[in-house]
């Protein structure tokens, strides 16, 4: 994709001595169908790019970002940044990231199937999950929506300190929205299935899933509340993971923001725990070369058998840490990096999730959350989030509950984690799930 | 530089929409719309101490929608060229399967429809070093209510959208909205660990935001709310009173049954309250209103983003579901207008039923009896955000301000958790609406990967049964 590199390197070209600029260029193309009784009810076709310039100098920056390719509007934008930068705080750990040494990884993330896919046979998909769906169980009263989605994206990163960086990628999916009903109540569910071509897309599960997620909860009830064991679900543990991850964050430790600070080094959760933010696993949907200032990305152990080694960086909290960074700059062309883990995963155990809930007398398998962004403070490590799933008694899986809470802290769940399943599973996060057992969390209902 | 007074959001020339128009309906069609959107944005982050950055973006382009049958075609363009345009109208024909061909031409008059929202100050005229000032301002007063304030973030964010809507049935019409917004989180350091604290203001207003909002008292609260907390106890945990106070409890309503009333979501039986207009589904005191004329709230624009002028909708009048809100593609189906609530992220989305203000009207009890009637329950001073499933009206939100009701007063702050309830049934378990109504902060609502400004309000309110998830035996 030479066009997206000659014009980020036409801009970079455009700097004055002593500034530093970086160019972040994306192009995607996308197309989504869904599908709605038997009719496609909405078919789009885009196009979108953009490009984010950020101006460095004398320890200053400014930023600036416009929708378009359109070199007129580029030239104004780097003004737009430059002009930016005179407001900025001096800071002298602020810089561009230079090239570090560490090889980009060959991963093979793109699909030409999947860009010569012919827009007839996506609608043919939606319609295909929508019919399916609809007839699978006898308790499904609705599809709320049935769904093929794709994409191609395009990615540069250009800098005058000899970062070049390119990327393409795609991706589609599957996705279904169901809505089960017996007598008065209805409950719903989702299903999907997620690939890099068309031919990776399974609309057997997807439906399946959608229909498992929605008829499992009929009949639930309110638990009272209680304290107990629980299984999180892979759907759920990602979830979970990914606020873990938000708290190994560079950014978060240097500005006070995060509970582990001043914790590596030490046994922050129980041995069973080892968490490794990996993007050049291609298994990972997110995997990806280079990250956010194109650099290579790379293998982080954070937690090693429960022990904190450290953080995932950008290139200024890296420097400001008295390291480097560690190839976790993310961001969209629209902002300037952030710092995150991109595809984090627990290494798994070995045994199935049904092996786990046999060995649980008294509990809940948490099979949804909602809230998650409301109800837990990643500063304080409070945790409280809404909660569905079946409850476990005699280690075997009992009535359907809902309308309850799940609660405690992050510090403690990650040391009352008891075990940690083999069912490893990528999921469209940053982060992987798995079947994790986790003791004496309060569920707060009737 | 464009002056205050210069606001008619006349971004394309009318024949270049009607030509538009008629490549979108080349090969058929029922309907065909151009949605034309110039963004400007600016954003100053102040963080850990120093201006961070300063950001400025730009964003222009087009939307274009051809519905045949049941069907809509979607395309969207950055290039605003006659022959851009043709291109995306031409792409959405052919998403929509436009057969039955024809030539059609459409009349657009001049461009008319309500005035955008006045504005005083153009942010874009204001120099950035006074924007920036207002963060210094923001991080030192904060800093100095209390040596427990570890960190502070402040933010200023300003974005002017102009947009401008041509269809098929010869509505030429466009709006202006400027927004400013300013914004301050603390991170207060105790014994008992770390809390934050946040205060947000916006407005659909410009730069005199500033005239009426002083940025160091929203900063000394955002600092003492995060320093109150560090004394709070765990949250109890089960079914309980749950006082709301004023302002706080929007989002409750927003949650509990605003979604359940977007008419797409009931038009495809993803609601609890399909079928359900004409009854009592709430006490007789609950009255709940959208109102997206509500001049200068978060939420409010002049003409939605198909068009149609804002509307101020009741919902829920005297606890019996009056209406729901709707967009052009669910009113068409049922034969009715629009309500002005067909919203839409930016030109690269469709529009679909959006929510702007919506607020639960006063009552007549007094805040503080309320609170002296409730033995023992839940205070909470601010809500955090919310998630509801529609279908069977289960919600959570967020407490990031709370406290303990103890014999009828409000005692020790309580740490951060999630409420959690069933919409219909708290509709009917509100037990107490006082008079103080107020608005509250603003917000960004999402739905379907897109999110949109809304604003929310209420007054002290009590739920007689709700239930919080603490960590509290």
């Amino acid at each position: 994709m030479p066009e997206l590199l000659d014009l980020a390197e036409q801009v970079v070209g455009w700097a004055d001595d002593g500034e530093q600029v970086e160019v972040v260029a994306v192009h995607e193309r996308e197309t989504e169908v869904r599908a709605y009784q038997g009719e496609v009810e909405a078919l789009t076709v885009a196009e979108s790019q953009g490009v984010g310039i950020r101006v460095v100098r004398d320890g200053r920056q400014g930023f600036a970002h416009a929708g378009t390719l359109d070199l007129d509007v580029l030239a104004e934008t780097l003004a737009e940044a430059r002009d930016n930068v005179a407001f900025a705080t001096p800071d002298e750990w602020c810089a561009l990231a230079e090239p570090d040494g560490v090889a980009h990884a060959d991963l093979d993330l793109y699909r030409q199937s999947l860009a010569d896919h012919p827009t007839d046979a996506k609608v043919e998909a939606a319609l295909d999950l929508e019919r399916r769906t609809a007839v699978a169980d006898p308790r499904i009263i609705g599809v709320e929506s049935a769904e093929y989605a794709d994409a191609v994206a395009e990615s540069a990163v250009v800098t005058t300190t000899g970062i070049r960086s390119t990327s393409r990628e795609t991706g589609c999916h599957l996705s279904a929205h169901v809505l089960a009903g017996d007598g008065d109540e209805t409950q719903t569910g989702f299903g999907f299935s997620i690939g890099r071509a068309p031919g990776d897309l399974d609309p057997g599960r997807a439906s399946a899933d959608a229909v498992e997620r929605a008829t499992r909860l009929l009949g639930a009830v309110k638990p009272p509340s209680t304290r107990l064991t629980v299984v999180l679900d892979p759907w759920v543990s990602a979830q979970f993971l990914g606020i873990v991850g938000s708290t190994l964050n560079g950014e978060s430790v240097l500005k006070g923001r995060s509970l582990f600070a001043d914790r590596v080094g030490e046994q922050v959760a129980t041995p069973l725990l080892t968490l490794v933010d990996d993007p050049t696993n291609v298994a990972a949907f997110t995997a990806t070369a280079a990250d956010g200032e194109g650099l290579a990305t790379r293998r982080n152990v954070l937690l090693e058998e429960g022990r904190l080694l450290g953080f995932v960086h950008n290139n200024y909290t890296g420097r400001k840490s008295g390291g480097a960074s560690t190839g976790s700059a993310v961001r969209g062309y629209a902002s300037t990096p952030g710092v995150g883990v991109q595809a984090l995963a627990v290494v798994p155990g070995s045994r199935s999730q049904a092996e786990l809930v046999a060995d649980v007398e008294d509990g809940v398998l948490v099979q949804g959350v909602s809230g998650l962004h409301s109800g837990v403070n990643p500063v304080s490590g409070d945790f409280s989030t809404g909660a569905e799933g079946l409850r476990i008694r005699g280690g075997a899986l009992a009535e359907p509950v809902r309308e309850f809470t799940i609660a405690s802290t992050l510090q403690r769940m990650l040391q009352d984690v008891a075990e940690v399943g083999g069912d490893l599973e990528w999921l469209p996060m940053r982060a992987a799930g798995v079947s994790l057992v986790i003791g004496d969390v309060t569920v707060s209902g009737a | 530089m464009t002056s205050a007074d210069d606001r008619t959001g006349r971004l394309l020339e009318a024949d270049v929409l009607r030509g538009t128009l008629h490549a979108a309906l080349r090969t058929g069609g029922d309907f065909a719309e151009v949605f034309v959107e110039d963004r400007r944005s600016t954003s100053a982050l102040f963080d850990d101490g120093r201006v961070e950055e300063l950001t400025g973006g730009r964003s222009r382009g087009a939307g274009i929608r051809v519905v045949v049958g049941e069907t809509t075609g979607f395309a969207h363009t950055a290039d605003l060229s006659p022959e851009g345009l043709r291109g995306a109208a031409e792409a959405a024909s052919a998403a929509a399967r436009g057969g039955g061909g024809g030539d059609r031409t459409v009349d657009l008059g001049d461009q008319a429809g309500p005035a955008p929202g006045p504005v005083a100050v153009l942010p874009a005229d204001v120099p950035k070093a006074r924007k920036v000032a207002l963060l210094e301002e923001a991080d030192r007063v904060a800093r100095g209510e209390h040596d427990a304030i570890r960190q502070v973030s402040a933010r200023y964010a300003d974005s002017r959208r102009r947009i401008q809507v041509a269809n098929s049935d010869g509505l030429l019409t466009g709006d202006d909205q400027v927004r400013t917004l300013f914004s301050v989180s603390c991170v207060a350091d105790g014994d008992a660990g770390m809390q934050t604290g946040r205060e947000s203001v916006g407005h659909t207003v410009g730069f005199e935001l500033f005239d009426r909002v002083d940025v160091a008292d929203l900063a000394r609260r955002a600092a003492n709310r995060a320093i109150t907390k560090l004394d709070a106890v765990p949250a109890p945990s089960g079914e309980m009173p749950v006082v709301v106070g004023p302002g706080g409890g929007g989002v409750l309503f927003h949650e509990a049954c605003g979604h359940g009333l977007e008419a797409d979501l009931v038009a495809k039986s993803a609601s609890v309250f399909a079928g359900r207009v004409g009854e009592q589904v709430a006490v007789p005191e609950v009255t709940l209103v959208d109102d997206g004329t509500m001049a200068g709230e978060w939420g409010c624009y002049a003409i939605d983003d198909e068009g149609r002028p804002a509307g101020r909708n009741v919902l829920i009048q005297d606890g019996v579901l009056t209406d729901f809100m709707w967009d052009r593609l669910r009113a068409v189906k049922e034969g009715r207008a629009s309500s002005g609530n067909g919203r839409r992220q930016g030109y690269q989305y469709l529009p679909m039923v959006r929510m702007t203000n919506t607020f639960l009207e006063g009552g007549d009890a007094d805040p503080d009896a309320i609170v002296a009637d409730t033995p023992s329950g839940v205070y909470v001073a601010q809500l955090g955000g919310g998630q509801v499933n529609t279908a069977t009206g289960d919600f959570v939100f967020g407490m990031t301000e709370a406290y303990l009701i103890e014999d009828g007063r409000i005692t020790a702050p309580i740490r951060e958790g999630n409420l959690i309830g069933n919409g219909p049934e708290v509709l009917r378990s509100i037990d107490a609406i006082a008079g103080d109504f107020a608005m509250g902060s603003p917000g960004t609502c999402g739905k379907d990967g897109q999110g949109v400004p809304v604003g929310d309000g209420t007054p002290t309110l009590r739920v007689a049964r709700l239930t919080v998830g603490g960590t509290a035996a």
